[in-house]
């Protein structure tokens, strides 16, 4: 079951309504596609789709053209994420974020050195990535990584650079006493990692 | 309803407002023209210019226009001309004469904007102060406002950002204009809704500022198109943070199922991407985040004062009528600039 509405023209709350609308008429697994003209629509009918749990992938099709693609119950994502995902660029799942969570400063268990080679490695290798991630959290050691000295610093600027936001813990810094030594991003606390990572997506742990 | 009343009411209000995030990227490239006697520019993120006359003399002005967000003419110019004069009001000014601003369409009605204009100047007159002109021009569509000139001591204007630590946060008027509007605009607001949004519009902060102006206010903005968060977020400096009760925050009721029904706007979500980062909710239902982004048209005044005097100001502000509250204080600046709880 599918239905199409186009909203091209209609200024909000227009197109979220009729969305809601259409959707409360789907059955589960149903989808509704929507078509707007702007991006703040898109941003309005995601927020129908997250308190709502529906499916929800957006992609610019054309200049000012947006199409919104929300399934109903209980988000088949994969499948639709898969269905565009052969229709190319520019897919953007905006149910949440990808979050990389760095609670070290070395990658595995083993031997030390190699370990906090393999960590800036990994690092170095995310700025490489075509989609970066959304969020980065550094606590423990992980914390360390973002601090003056930091092997790491470097790639970690160039990711923030990019849009990443880098998020150290606080405590952790006052507890190495590095809270001087922060070289990139914002120091953050446990109800921010909790919640990034409640609504995170995914959770990238090396 | 007529042709022309649709076309009368597009989505209207401060939801028009360009988006903060865009305004600031082009303000930020004017080059700027040092004046001391310029006490208040657009240096500052404030509601009007104040320029000294003389040691216990200053001007304060102002303009605000936007197209009509109600289908009643004369209220839409009444509720512009209250949205207009706000600014003078959330300076400590008092006002003194308005020029009208006016674009209309050639083609339309003209008892039309003969009722948005005897609506305006209904709120000139009760402000106390005298309409002394004009300027119009043919427009696709209409729009309304005043050019507003007010006075003040020099000594004695509210600057927004004044707010400091223990501070009581006062707000005047309730919430939930622009989600109530929004749902009007798709016939589904209830009457006591809407009746509500017009008698919180139409209402001048005149009375609130009277009242105010009794008591030491650091920090005074009115809430308008930018929603209480954003307004909120410019009276903050660097060194504080803004602790708001949510559950204190006054709203029009019906607000909240409407923003559950998702009758949210554009300029809403544009508030949310403007100031959402400085932000922390606590266990803050969606409805209430929306109600705390949504634009309000003729919103009111959020002051801040000293926390001996919050609840004697308070008192006589529910006096007035409408739903206001005491909403948060100000601390020490802590996680963000912003905590809701």
């Amino acid at each position: 079951m599918e239905k199409r509405i186009d909203a091209v023209g209609k200024q909000c709350p227009m197109p979220v309504i009729l969305a809601k609308k259409a959707l409360e008429e789907t059955p589960e697994g149903g989808t509704v596609t929507v078509v707007v003209d702007n991006d703040i629509a898109v941003q309005n009918l995601s927020k129908l789709a997250v308190q709502k749990q529906y499916g929800f992938v957006s992609r610019e099709t054309g200049k000012n053209t947006y199409e919104v693609r929300m399934t109903v119950g209980t988000a088949d994502k994969e499948q639709t994420a898969e269905e565009t995902g052969k229709r190319t660029d520019n897919i953007r799942e905006r149910t949440g974020d990808t979050v990389v969570v760095l609670s070290s400063d070395k990658m595995g268990e083993g031997d030390e050195v190699l370990g906090k080679m393999l960590m800036k490695g990994f690092v170095f290798a995310l700025t490489q990535l075509d989609q970066k991630p959304d969020r980065m959290l550094l606590f423990n050691n992980g914390a360390k990584l973002s601090c003056e000295g930091s092997d790491a610093l470097k790639d970690l600027k160039t990711l923030e650079e990019g849009g990443t936001e880098i998020l150290t813990c606080g405590t952790c810094l006052n507890h190495y006493g590095l809270e001087e030594q922060l070289a990139v991003g914002e120091v953050t606390n446990m109800y921010m990692i909790a919640e990034t990572m409640m609504q995170a997506s995914q959770i990238i742990k090396p | 309803m007529s042709e022309e009343n649709i076309v009368f009411c597009k989505s209207g209000g401060c939801t028009a407002k360009l988006g903060p995030g865009v305004l600031e990227h082009v303000l930020s490239r004017l080059p700027k023209k040092k004046d001391d006697n310029l006490l208040i520019g657009f240096d500052h993120v404030d509601d009007a210019a104040v320029y000294r006359l003389s040691d216990d003399l200053a001007v304060v002005q102002t303009l605000d226009f936007f197209p009509p967000m109600v289908e009643d003419p004369y209220i839409f110019g009444q509720i512009a001309a209250a949205n207009a004069l706000s600014d003078i009001y959330a300076m400590g000014g008092t006002v003194k004469t308005a020029l009208n601003i006016v674009c209309f369409p050639e083609k339309m009605d003209l008892n039309i904007l003969g009722e948005i204009l005897l609506g305006g100047n209904s709120k000139v007159q009760e402000a106390g102060g005298t309409l002394a002109g004009g300027h119009s021009i043919a427009d696709e569509d209409v729009k309304y406002g005043l050019s507003v000139m007010g006075t003040i001591h020099p000594g004695r204007v509210y600057a927004n950002n004044g707010v400091r630590e223990g501070d009581i946060l006062l707000l005047t008027k309730p919430l939930g204009v622009g989600i109530v509007l929004a749902a009007n605009q798709m016939k589904a607001a209830s009457a006591a809704a809407y009746e509500q949004a017009v008698n919180s519009m139409t209402t001048l902060n005149k009375y609130a500022a009277e009242i105010l102006s009794g008591y030491e206010v650091h920090g005074c903005t009115d809430v308008t198109g930018f929603g209480f968060l954003k307004h909120l977020d410019e009276m903050i400096e660097e060194q504080y943070t803004a602790e708001i009760d949510s559950s204190q925050i006054p709203y029009i009721e019906d607000a909240a199922r409407y923003a559950d029904e998702f009758y949210l706007t554009a300029a809403g979500q544009r508030n949310r991407n403007s100031v959402g980062s400085d932000v922390w909710f606590s266990d803050v239902p969606f409805w209430m985040e929306e109600i705390l982004f949504d634009p309000q048209t003729s919103g009111g005044l959020l002051a801040g004062i000293r926390p001996e005097d919050a609840q004697s100001a308070l008192g006589k502000l529910k006096k007035l009528g409408l739903p206001c509250a005491a909403v948060g204080r100000i601390t020490k600046r802590r996680e963000k600039k912003i905590l809701v709880y």
